[in-house]
């Protein structure tokens, strides 16, 4: 090792590092020749790159810390927290309903898969599970499953860009557009709806909604064919993403990953089927899986779910056509909301009809309203978790209620957080460019990962 | 990591910018820096957490629930005890609720028959745990509540009773859906909680393992050689509640700055809003708003 002299300009600084005895290489100032020269000198191929956190390759603001030789990878390590806004500690001081406001912006391409079940999670606090209208979980599960469906082609169309493949995103974000519009006719808004609401949803779709849900599927359904023709038989893209991110059943367990990445090892586990909810077990539906464990194969079974997650959507439209006109909440009146929603000139606020109640001709029904917005229901003591299948994986909710009318601890087991640790067994031993794609087959989205 | 560890060692083993600065303080972690001591932000209308932990033991000696007593700890979860009605603590009584005192109370230890599968599940725990350390010393209590099993551990049998939940054929709870903290302040002895959800792929069953540590000596086994998948959720719940996972490989900060003081999760943590100030009034920040409950 030569000593460093002061004064004479270097690119490397030939510090040595204090725990393993390499020496270290500062690239700041200098030129990448003189780097690549010492480096040659020393023989020293082992460098520290710091990927992130602002790199368009990690789905937002994701660091990854890579230990490379050459061009493998001999050390990944993923660091977070750049996104935490403290989401569960805010949700403690705002009412059990606010609640919804909170956390649909955690993982925000899935923002009604949290709504769902923190909602359902409330609902077995209060003990009103059965209570809640047919009609409402029926819309639940159409809006979680086109969610799916928006999330996964995401999901697919950022894997691609990721590649270079530019056609893949702007092709998934086109047909992401067609859900968005369905998600706005509904819920009023494309992202971060707060409108699954506990004990049901917060007001009912919209008329020739079904219609309109039925010509974007169409829609979707070639957008997805376009995909799939673009992306499962291309050579480049199978050469990129065939045997890459490999992690087998064993490692999946042992950390917990859920979702399209432990179904690619071939065990079929969903909570859909494993612990139903929202009546999953009454649809006619089908968990894909895949052994073999890569990249490829995940990317796979994503258009495999989104074509499931369409028949699920069909069944809904079915069931909706059905049963007709119906309630939305639940009929207590101490926890749903008093208004009606309607539109009026002015945009979208309390029904007339529900106004004139509350200011013409009951005191009544106007304390009720205000205590109930303001102060909100108040919730049984005691502790409940509920987990729904998000695209991700697995999202469970821990909820403690102190009695009050707002949430004593509301926590969120986030998939992408957890399925996150998997980055270093997946990437160690590959190449920096299978980085890339194996971070992208994991699919983390980082608002829910730090919350 | 221990060597029956079902996998490689876990992932972010060595914490991201992890120095000395970032492990955690062994001693009693009362929030430091920013955090005022003993100020409940939820408005509870009582003047000291000296007056709250009289009233908390007055009630549990009025409310001693039946069933056997394991450990010498109270079965009732007494989180809080709480007067008046309309959480307004400044000014006289002029609802003339004020003299109201209530107990807030988690559901206490359950009898058998717990229904289902639970009883089963119980008995073989119970069994293959009276090889070891036995079942009475290793689980305080057992609580089913709104269809829900929950095993409460004494901290020392943590790793044991995880270990059997994990292997034993009969319960194989193989996969975990991580660790998460709750704050109890007032809850004397027992401020921290540990809460881990286990599910069973294998019998389709889910249960949920606490435990429960004093604030003045935070520190629980890591359950990471049984569950590696513990290793971040370990690290956010010491980074949030200030609970130290002991024999962890690197507990650093994960989601706050490696810098950060204080444990942002915790009930004594302000949420630092700032008042609103309108025409001349001001609305204060949220946590220091009336409360209603």
């Amino acid at each position: 090792m030569a000593p460093s002299h002061a004064g004479s300009t270097r690119a490397t600084a030939g510090l040595v590092d204090d725990r393993s005895g390499a020496p270290t290489f500062e690239s700041a100032g200098g030129d990448w020749s003189d780097i690549a020269e010492e480096a040659a000198r020393l023989g020293e191929e082992r460098i520290v790159v710091n990927m992130g956190p602002q790199h368009p390759s990690t789905h937002g603001v994701l660091r990854l810390m890579l230990e490379i030789d050459g061009e493998t990878v001999t050390e990944a390590r993923a660091g977070i927290g750049y996104l935490h806004t403290g989401i569960e500690k805010n949700m403690e001081y705002r009412t059990w309903t606010q609640g919804v406001t909170f956390c649909t912006r955690m993982d925000y391409l899935a923002p009604l898969f949290q709504e769902t079940a923190y909602c359902l999670a409330v609902e077995k606090l209060l003990g009103i599970t059965d209570d809640v209208p047919e009609r409402a979980t029926v819309i639940r599960v159409l809006m979680m499953e086109l969610n799916r469906i928006s999330s996964h082609l995401v999901c697919l169309a950022t894997g691609g860009n990721e590649l270079g493949a530019t056609t893949i995103m702007t092709l998934g974000f086109t047909a992401r557009e067609e859900i968005l519009k369905v998600k706005e006719l509904v819920t009023g808004l494309r992202m971060n709806h707060a409108y699954i609401r506990p004990g049901g949803v917060v007001q009912d779709i919209p008329p020739g909604a079904l219609d309109t849900v039925r010509e974007a599927l169409g829609m979707v359904r070639g957008y997805m064919g376009q995909l799939q023709d673009l992306m499962l038989a291309n050579p480049i893209f199978r050469a990129r993403l065939v045997g890459v991110g490999h992690l087998n059943l064993s490692a999946c367990m042992a950390l917990g990953i859920t979702g399209p990445v432990l179904r690619s090892t071939g065990l079929p586990y969903d909570v859909r089927k494993a612990a139903p909810y929202c009546g999953y077990e009454t649809y006619d539906f089908d968990v894909p899986t895949s052994t073999d464990s890569d990249a490829y194969s995940r990317v796979v079974l994503r258009i495999e779910e989104c074509y499931q997650s369409m028949r699920i959507v069909d069944q809904c439209l079915e069931r909706l056509q059905a049963m007709g006109p119906g309630p939305v909440m639940v009929a207590d009146k101490k926890v749903a909301w008093p208004a009606q929603l309607a539109i009026g000139s002015d945009g979208m606020g309390n029904s007339l009809d529900h106004i004139r109640e509350i200011m013409g001709s009951s005191m009544e029904a106007l304390i009720h309203h205000f205590k109930l917005v303001t102060e909100g229901f108040s919730v049984p003591p005691g502790q409940v978790y509920q987990s729904v299948e998000a695209p991700r994986g697995e999202l469970l909710v821990h909820l403690v209620s102190d009695g009050g009318t707002r949430p004593y601890r509301a926590h969120f087991r986030d998939p992408s957080f957890n399925n996150l640790q998997a980055v270093s067994m997946m990437c160690e031993g590959g190449q920096v460019a299978d980085v890339v794609v194996a971070v992208a087959s994991l699919d983390p989205v980082m608002g829910g990962v730090d919350r | 990591m221990t060597d029956d560890a079902p996998t490689t060692p876990g992932p972010g083993a060595k914490a991201p910018g992890g120095g000395p600065s970032s492990a955690p303080d062994a001693g009693p972690a009362a929030p430091q820096g920013t955090a005022p001591p003993a100020t409940r932000v939820d408005a509870s209308p009582v003047e000291s957490d000296a007056v709250v932990h009289a009233e908390v033991e007055r009630a549990q000696q009025g409310q001693a629930p039946p069933g056997p007593d394991r450990g010498g700890r109270d079965p009732l979860e007494v989180i809080d005890v709480r007067t008046g009605m309309f959480g307004a603590a400044d000014g006289g009584d002029t609802s003339g609720y004020g003299g109201l005192v209530r107990t807030i109370a988690l559901p206490g230890a359950s009898e058998r028959p717990y229904g289902g599968w639970f009883d089963e599940a119980v008995d073989v725990l119970a069994e293959v745990l009276d090889e070891g350390p036995g079942f009475d010393a290793a689980i305080e209590k057992v609580v089913v509540d709104r269809g829900e099993l929950t095993l409460y551990v004494v901290p020392a049998h943590l790793v044991a009773v995880s270990r059997v939940l994990r292997d034993d054929p009969d319960l194989r709870f193989e996969l975990s859906m991580g660790v998460s903290g709750v704050h109890y302040p007032h809850e004397t002895g027992r401020e921290l909680h540990v809460v881990i959800h286990l599910v069973s792929v294998t019998h389709s069953h889910r249960l949920r393992v606490e435990v429960a540590v004093p604030d003045a000596h935070p520190h629980v086994p890591s359950t990471t050689s049984v569950y590696p998948t513990h290793d971040w959720h370990e690290r956010e719940t010491w980074d949030f509640f200030g609970i130290v996972f002991d024999g962890h490989p690197a507990l650093a900060r994960i989601e706050m700055p490696d810098d950060w003081p204080g444990h942002p999760q915790r009930k004594d943590y302000p949420l630092g809003g700032i008042p609103v100030e309108y025409k001349g009034a001001t609305v204060p920040p949220v946590d220091n708003r009336r409360a209603y409950s």
